[in-house]
């Protein structure tokens, strides 16, 4: 298994290499520069020249890339081409919100989902299983901007139980602005991972090994808990790994709506102003952070669920 | 202006919600005290507190509080003396001998003559890349001296009785001779720093020494929301004290005395430029008529859901030196379609290049190709790309949706209808133009120099390239009990002043 993890990290290091040169390859190709999205509207083509000229723009391309890439390679990712603000100062400013946001989010929606898609299935067809079962597609349905548009009108506006925006707070010291934040981002990943579940236990309970370990005359709980649940958990794993990577990449719609300055307002701002070292920086992160989530998820699905072997 | 910015704008749903009678904002006593959070734009990696690189709204407001300039624009958007006590050209109008007010930066030094020239120096560093300094360049630094601690004369390169505007330039702040590190900001404004945590807030106090008396409030706070109908949620749930650049439908859908709007009008004039230098537009008459297709009331009040009035296809509304006597131009579509024969370009098709890179632009296109139909003449109307609109689309094509916030007359001439200015969109080049603008900027008497505006403004009206149809008005929200938020055009000295404002 260690050899797997390290051939995989392997990978991932070409893999995350690859992202960042299509990164620079897309954002060279937008229209516009820093120099441009700097200058505003109604500018004088010499100024644009002239901050083309104080940021190093006027240098090829490629040179540019080259030099970014062998600071990479030493640790360094270079400075912000507007505020000159080193890049990592970004990231670590952006990471604290992201990270409050996703760890809150899967501390809730692990056992929330698993007991949610164990309660549906052991209750198969019933009516507490096909209530679940409407609301969970139901509320799956819902974009999480539409949710949050109405969730801030209902409670933050109109009866006013909960701050709508988070405009300005520290997000650990007022805990209360996150309540309408989680509830949005939660509102799809427990849908879609405890339909997973549902499906896995429901198929785990069926399958040979649990009708054999119910004919040893194990107790019913634990055939239910030791035996069926890694087995039901294993396939929501993936989606839980998916979650999680959406989660880390910075959740822009959310963090715009409710103002969490987080990694995804930091990418908006750094696209928008076409600095390119501060999305270059974003695109590593976010790369890195795919690669670890999808390696630890295969990892814990191996562990889970041992007879489904992973593909080496 | 500092560029707005629009992404995500179907989320402004959460904004609207009932209606109910209109109320208007309520004024009380100016009251000292208390903590304002005001929320703006904000752009992340661009925000930055050196004043001189300020760019957007909330840099520009922010530096405004800290710093001040030697000149600033008044609700005329004329100069108006700040730190300067007085100025005074010599005959020539080559050498400016400015007063500084007796004062003091935030960190108990004198404001002096040498840190004024260092300020500008820094501007003017060819090396660098400052907003102000083209305003600035026609300086001549190297001639330039300090006579005492409190008296600086400037030698400029040529005549120029509007030095005054250069001043008052957008960025054109004095700050501490030597100063390079602004992480913790010292300037000579009503308020001080406290604190700055980029892409969320910025902690001022009040400044109980500002030469133009103390602050209302002990502490002003900046907070960042990008979203317009974030910033109107966080003061509808009471969270901010004052929402910065509102939309209309924002304004009209909250008139339940919740929240007060204030409305600053003449904030930006919107238009479409035609290129003098090629077909079609170089023919007079069809120029002409386009300006008589235009039904301007209808453009205001559908592109502007009625947050503005009607623009005479000229620059600077209620501003110093605007032309006021020259009539208003309606809609006449018999004498467009007339003069549209005339310059033989019936049946001809133009293509009109607009984008979303300011609010309205698209909508007050498409408005605009509508009522045109039936004249002979059709516009057909080219959605570009947003981000290079300003630096490639508008150079290029006949006609092209503008856009432009407010700055003095003199200014708007300088850069745009100049043969050798550096955004002459609409081509508008003629030596004649350029005399009478010389001799303006070297006319002493303000009521000849008055009348040479005039005589420019006439043949711009009568045959410029600008079909200017409206201007916007700039739209703020604050809590009611939010007092002294002055409704002067946006980038004027009392738009986003916070040192004058109080909570009841």
């Amino acid at each position: 298994m260690t050899r797997y993890a390290l051939r995989r990290l392997a990978i991932g290091l070409v893999q995350v290499l690859a992202v960042v040169t299509a990164v620079f390859l897309l954002v060279q190709a937008l229209p516009g520069d820093a120099a441009v999205a700097l200058a505003g509207d109604n500018p004088d083509p010499r100024r644009i020249e002239e901050i083309r000229a104080a940021m190093g723009l006027d240098q090829p391309a490629l040179d540019r890339f080259g030099a970014w890439l062998s600071g990479l390679a030493r640790g360094d990712l270079g400075v912000s081409l507007v505020s000159g603000r080193p890049v990592v100062e970004f990231l670590a400013d952006g990471l604290g919100p992201t990270l409050i946001l996703a760890v809150v989010s899967l501390v809730l929606l692990v056992p929330l989902s698993v007991l949610l898609g164990v309660v549906a299935a052991l209750r198969e067809g019933g009516v507490v299983d096909r209530v679940l079962t409407t609301v969970t597609v139901g509320l799956h349905s819902i974009p999480e901007f539409a949710l949050a548009v109405v969730l801030i009108a209902v409670f933050g506006v109109q009866l006013g139980w909960l701050p709508p925006t988070a405009v300005g707070a520290d997000l650990l010291a007022q805990p209360q602005v996150l309540v309408l934040p989680l509830v949005v981002l939660l509102a799809r990943p427990v849908c879609s991972v405890s339909r997973l579940v549902r499906a896995g236990m429901i198929d785990a309970l069926a399958s040979d090994h649990v009708r054999h370990a119910r004919r040893l005359g194990i107790g019913e709980q634990r055939v239910r808990f030791a035996h069926a649940l890694p087995n039901a958990v294993a396939p929501a794993v993936q989606q839980l790994a998916r979650t999680t990577d959406w989660l880390l990449g910075g959740v822009i719609v959310v963090e715009a709506v409710f103002v969490i300055p987080g990694l995804g307002t930091i990418l908006v701002d750094a696209v928008a102003g076409r600095d390119l070292p501060v999305v270059q920086g974003l695109a590593v992160v976010f790369a890195v952070t795919t690669v670890l989530v999808n390696l630890v998820a295969d990892l814990v699905g191996f562990r889970l669920a041992p007879r489904s072997a992973v593909v080496a | 202006m500092p560029t707005r910015r629009h992404f995500l704008g179907l989320l402004s749903l959460a904004a609207l919600s009932g209606c109910a009678t209109p109320a208007a904002p309520q004024a009380s006593a100016p009251k000292a005290g208390g903590r304002l959070r005001a929320a703006f734009a904000g752009g992340g990696a661009k925000e930055v507190l050196d004043p001189h690189l300020a760019n957007l709204f909330v840099e520009a407001a922010r530096a405004k509080a800290m710093f001040d300039k030697l000149a600033d624009l008044g609700a005329d958007v004329s100069a108006q003396p700040r730190l300067a006590e007085k100025w005074e050209p010599d005959a020539t109008l080559t050498k400016w001998r400015i007063t500084l007010r007796d004062t003091k930066f935030h960190n108990g030094q004198p404001v002096r003559a040498e840190d004024v020239l260092a300020s500008y120096a820094r501007i003017l560093d060819p090396n660098r890349a400052f907003r102000a300094k083209s305003s600035l360049s026609l300086v001549d630094l190297a001639n330039s001296r300090a006579v005492d601690a409190r008296t600086v004369e400037f030698a400029l390169k040529r005549p120029f009785i509007e030095f005054p505007n250069a001043l008052a330039a957008f960025g054109a702040y004095i700050v501490p001779a030597g100063a390079e590190d602004f992480s913790e900001p010292v300037g000579s404004g009503p308020f001080s720093f406290v604190s700055f945590e980029p892409g969320k807030s910025v902690v001022l106090k009040k400044n109980p020494d500002y030469w133009e008396g103390a602050p209302h409030l002990d502490e002003l706070e900046f907070v960042i929301a990008n979203e317009e109908s974030a910033r109107a949620n966080a003061l509808l749930g009471g969270q901010v004290q004052y929402a910065h650049d509102l939309t209309p439908t924002t304004a009209r859908s909250h008139t339940d005395g919740r929240i007060a709007i204030h409305r600053s009008p003449n904030s930006a004039v919107q238009a479409f430029a035609m290129k003098l230098d090629r077909p079609p537009f170089d023919n007079r008459d069809l120029r002409e008529a386009m300006f008589l297709l235009a039904d301007r009331q209808q453009l205001v009040e559908s592109v502007l859901a009625g947050s503005g009035q009607v623009a005479n296809d000229l620059f600077g509304k209620g501003y110093q030196y605007y032309a006021d006597d020259i009539p208003q131009r309606t809609r006449d579509l018999d004498k467009a379609k007339f003069l549209i024969r005339k310059a033989g370009a019936e049946g001809l098709t133009v293509r009109l290049d607009t984008s979303t890179a300011a609010a309205g632009m698209v909508e007050a296109a498409t408005v605009f190709a509508d009522q045109a139909k039936g004249s002979g003449l059709t516009i057909e109307v080219v959605t570009g790309n947003k981000d290079s609109y300003w630096s490639d689309t508008l150079k290029n094509g006949s006609l092209s949706s503008f856009r432009s916030g407010a700055m003095p007359i003199e200014t708007h001439i300088a850069q745009r209808l100049l043969s050798d200015s550096g955004t002459n969109v609409t081509k508008w080049a003629r030596p004649e133009f350029d005399e009478l603008y010389r001799k303006a900027v070297s006319t002493v008497d303000v009521g000849e120099r008055t009348s040479l505006y005039r005589e420019m403004q006439r043949s711009l009206h009568a045959e410029g390239g600008y079909l200017m149809w409206g201007f916007a008005d700039w739209i703020v929200g604050a809590a009611p009990n939010v007092g002294g938020i002055s409704t002067a055009p946006a980038n004027t000295l009392d738009w986003a002043r916070f040192d004058k404002v109080w909570l009841g």
